[in-house]
């Protein structure tokens, strides 16, 4: 019994245990020419999928805390990524339905909007913070390789999901 | 974990939980406003709190970065054999040139140290590094920093220098007990004197998160050409003077843009530099 109340737990915090090992993930130096500048925002894609797929394990508050770290961990202004992550769940949860109903290239186009909508506020929040204006060459390219990058992830997190979340 | 059963049972607690969500929503919306408030204000608390948390995780950091570093020296190690016999010959030449270099320096030390008997110079305490292993890279566009696998245990004070042998890093940011923060050259909020080598004007290099840094404040009269050395300048006392920098790469438009002589994508270590005056930090003999 007891065992079982652990393993239930402990496949519930699964979202939210990848959500925080991708934010690690993208601080990694990978030593390829130009990636740094314009690394994926990896942890944004686990926000998502989860918010679209389970939102009662990605609540308000570990999303929170997900975007806290990767403000700690990738030096962005503190709570610049916790407000938008949280901006990004509240959102998507409102139209998950919508994702939920339709086919895996409306749940991509539907993530290119949020991942647009999510860097260009961090943008504006951390020039804002900085009191200068950073180039928004190196967001755009961010976008596009956070967008580019999202099936291959949707796929691993929907492999988890049927690894650890079936019976739940 | 609440299972929506609509329609079935009657659930008089619900309309208590949406506002409890509504708060804690707000609340979170809040409490993110107002750390981007604190952290701009530079509290030290907050300071604390971000450097102790970049600790916590800094030993799954490092291991984590070693395969990353194990595929760029695979890579390199390829590359090397294709153009080895290349490299050779390149290398030979440089050795002939370096040779002649070291006679030079060796004559010009003597001559130094006689000068210096003649003027009863009192030496500046020598300076001491400490290597460091590159954890993690600058996150995207926002910032431009990066994360070392030593700290305040091993030595390591904010405010050092970082460089390798090819030039400046950048300053030592924020320090924890065994990881430390180095705040780039390129970052938007690093500003550092410098000089040009040749037509010796001072001028500001400020980051500005690309990879092409920008000279500001030049005299009015200053003539920066492509190509030109730049070095740290010493003036404010944050870097010693003569820290070889980058070499000017554009002059359009008023711009003068630099590239740095540190290529920071393949940084994988780093010397951490003490040069206090006191010799803060036991002195050590590393190599190269």
């Amino acid at each position: 019994m007891f065992w079982n109340q652990l393993d239930l737990v402990a496949r519930s915090l699964s979202p939210m245990a990848i959500t925080l090992l991708l934010v690690m993930v993208s601080v990694l130096p990978m030593h390829i020419p130009f990636f740094g500048m314009v690394s994926p925002v990896l942890s944004l894609m686990a926000v998502y999928y989860w918010s679209v797929f389970r939102p009662d394990l990605m609540p308000s508050f570990a999303v929170f805390g997900a975007g806290l770290f990767q403000d700690i961990l990738s030096g962005t202004p503190l709570g610049a990524f916790a407000l938008v992550f949280l901006l990004v769940r509240v959102t998507v949860v409102s139209q998950r339905k919508f994702f939920i109903g339709n086919s895996f290239v409306v749940m991509w186009w539907g993530f290119m909007l949020v991942a647009a909508g999510s860097l260009v506020l961090v943008w504006g929040l951390a020039s804002l913070l900085n009191m200068t204006l950073i180039s928004p060459l190196g967001v755009a390219f961010q976008v596009f390789l956070t967008f580019a990058l999202f099936p291959c992830f949707a796929w691993l997190f929907f492999r988890a999901q049927q690894a650890f979340l079936r019976q739940s | 974990m609440f299972k929506s059963r609509i329609g079935s049972v009657l659930r008089p607690t619900s309309p208590f939980k949406v506002l409890v969500q509504r708060f804690t929503f707000l609340a979170l919306v809040g409490a993110a406003l107002g750390l981007m408030v604190v952290s701009r204000a530079d509290v030290h608390f907050v300071k604390q709190a971000r450097v102790a948390a970049v600790d916590a995780v800094a030993p799954i950091l490092d291991v984590l970065s070693h395969p990353a570093a194990a595929v760029l020296q695979m890579v390199d190690r390829v590359q090397g054999l294709v153009a080895l016999d290349r490299e050779n010959t390149l290398l030979k030449q440089e050795n002939d040139h370096l040779k002649r270099w070291r006679n030079v320096a060796l004559q010009l030390e003597t001559e130094n140290q006689e000068l210096k008997k003649m003027l009863n110079f009192m030496p500046s305490s020598a300076m001491s590094f400490i290597s460091a292993r590159v954890i993690s890279d600058s996150g995207g566009a926002f910032a431009r920093s990066m994360l070392i696998n030593s700290g305040s245990r091993d030595g390591i004070r904010e405010g050092q220098i970082a460089i390798t042998g090819d030039g400046l890093v950048g300053r030592i940011g924020e320090v924890g007990k065994r990881s430390s923060r180095i705040l780039l050259l390129t970052d938007i909020n690093s500003h550092i004197p410098v000089v040009s080598e040749n037509s010796q004007s001072r001028a500001i290099l400020v980051g500005g998160n690309s990879d092409r840094p920008q000279l500001v404040h030049l005299p009015s009269n200053a003539r920066v050409s492509v190509g030109e050395r730049i070095v740290t300048s010493g003036h404010g006392g944050a870097f010693p003077p003569g820290l070889p920098v980058g070499k000017v790469i554009s002059v359009a438009n008023g711009e003068i843009h630099i590239q740095p002589f540190v290529d920071m994508i393949r940084i994988e270590y780093v010397r951490v530099v003490e040069f206090g005056l006191d010799g803060f930090l036991p002195i050590a003999h590393g190599s190269g």
